[in-house]
């Protein structure tokens, strides 16, 4: 039934699809932290007009598809002669870049929330045992709430990677080849079915497997080893 | 024990087959399509599936007095679905390749026309050209399995639908689009989008690519419909009902030779 050579023959493909999914994801994953901590602070502190343009902001990219948002990106944004005219157009007009801003812009929405949530939560008790030692507020925020917030935060954010990592297929609905591009670029080559979504689907399960043994890892370094 | 009762089911149904006759027994055809194809087979303002390929297939269910029933599939999907016995046969405008053959069965052709590049008729495109440049074709097309075998050095993005295809091509992020030429000036050139650009290069009509011309694509095991359907075709062509379907979008006969 399947045909092995097949897919043996297209190693390249996949391999370049590989590539394009995890640097996809990485960068976005990078992006998504440097643009959500921000706006999880900014949140968690009540800072006036910022905390709630990040609530506003975490609200319209957490209810609507990551699918509908790339597509207005990649397709609503086209329709315009000003946008197609202007600077942006640079950057825009390339599908992997128009996948790198939706994917960072969908994953700061879920990075937020999930610190937002993170930083509320940190022991009263070391905050107030900072400011004892005397450090300032902003001490005490760098210093021991955001460390303290990445650290019990792990788990939660480690789905957000594997989710993100799942999600990013649909990349490969506006023409960039990633893993399931490639599969997809496979199937309609030779017409057939298993080859390329079986290939795809392994090719993702092997890299969860490589990020659940980091995050393992990690969790056992920052998480559980406080002695 | 349930594959086994299956097998036992098809083998049967298969020695029924062979031993009634033709179209006799032909009640119900479910078309598998895909409408991003103007002006083969697209969708009205209000939704509705229209076009040649649409008008065929009700007229071939005339012909065999057969219910029809319409089921939209994307295009990357389409023969697997029909191999899953989602509906009983393709009619999206799709060529009659080798490729293909070793997979589903066609019946005779129904059109035949030839591929042509497209692009902006200020860049003074030519086939030479093209070279280093981005094409965009529909993906699991014979259009994309040419430049693959035949142009290694064009840049080819393949988008699941044809549609998006001139979005793109409209944009400005690809250089050309390589498609069924009918296709290029009903559904690029002559809409809005298309203002500005032309075709150019050769007519392509090689059948080691691009087929024996456009043909309705049934299971391999699914001799019966097939013939009807080849019977119908060639008795739309008799009746002149084929010709007044054909000028109701083309001022040519798109049946070719």
């Amino acid at each position: 039934m399947m045909d092995l050579s097949l897919i043996a023959e297209n190693a390249h493909l996949f391999a370049q699809g590989v590539w394009v999914t995890i640097t996809l994801v990485s960068m976005a994953l990078a992006g998504g932290v440097l643009l959500g901590l921000p706006m999880a602070i900014a949140q968690s502190q009540r800072i006036p007009v910022l905390g709630r343009l990040a609530q506003v902001y975490s609200y319209v990219f957490r209810g609507t598809p990551l699918l509908v948002q790339l597509y207005i990106l990649y397709y609503g944004l086209a329709q315009f002669e000003a946008v197609r005219a202007s600077i942006f157009w640079v950057p825009l007009s390339n599908a992997y870049v128009c996948a790198l801003i939706a994917f960072t812009l969908n994953s700061a929405a879920y990075v937020t929330e999930i610190y937002r949530g993170a930083l509320l939560n940190v022991d009263r008790g070391e905050i107030e045992a900072g400011l004892a030692c005397g450090m300032t507020r902003r001490q005490v925020m760098w210093r021991i709430i955001v460390p303290q917030a990445l650290r019990t935060s792990l788990p939660a954010y480690s789905n957000e990677v594997i989710f993100l990592l799942h999600a990013s297929v649909v990349a490969s609905t506006i023409t960039v080849i990633d893993i399931l591009g490639a599969g997809r670029t496979l199937n309609a080559q030779y017409y057939v079915v298993y080859e390329g979504f079986l290939t795809a689907a392994v090719l993702y399960m092997a890299i969860v497997a490589v990020l659940t043994l980091c995050i393992r890892w990690l969790e056992r370094r920052y998480l559980f080893s406080k002695a | 024990m349930k594959a086994l009762h299956k097998a036992a089911l098809l083998g049967v149904a298969i020695a029924m087959g062979a031993v009634t006759s033709a179209s006799a027994d032909v009640t119900k055809i479910r078309w598998g399509t895909e409408a991003g194809y103007k002006p083969f087979m697209f969708k009205t303002a209000d939704g509705e599936l229209t076009g040649f390929d649409y008008d065929i297939g009700n007229a071939i269910c005339e012909v065999l007095k057969a219910e029809c029933t319409w089921t939209e599939q994307a295009w990357d999907g389409i023969i697997p679905a029909l191999n899953a016995r989602k509906y009983d046969a393709i009619l999206a405008s799709m060529s009659i390749t080798e490729e293909r053959k070793r997979v589903v069965d066609f019946t005779g052709k129904y059109y035949q026309v030839g591929y042509r590049f497209v692009g902006k008729s200020a860049a003074g495109l030519t086939i030479e050209g093209l070279e280093g440049k981005t094409v965009g074709v529909q993906t699991g097309t014979v259009t994309e399995n040419y430049l693959r075998a035949e142009r290694p050095d064009i840049t080819i993005k393949a988008y699941p639908t044809q549609d998006e295809v001139w979005l793109d091509l409209a944009a400005g992020r690809i250089d050309a689009g390589f498609a069924n030429k009918i296709v290029v000036q009903d559904g690029f050139i002559s809409t809005d989008k298309g203002a500005g650009f032309e075709m150019f290069g050769p007519d392509y009509t090689e059948a080691k690519y691009f087929g024996e011309g456009t043909g309705i694509a049934v299971r391999k095991q699914d001799g019966e419909l097939k013939e009807a359907i080849t019977k119908a075709i060639a008795e739309l062509r008799a009746s002149g009902k084929y010709q007044e379907i054909n000028a109701k979008y083309f001022v040519f006969d798109i049946y070719g030779e």
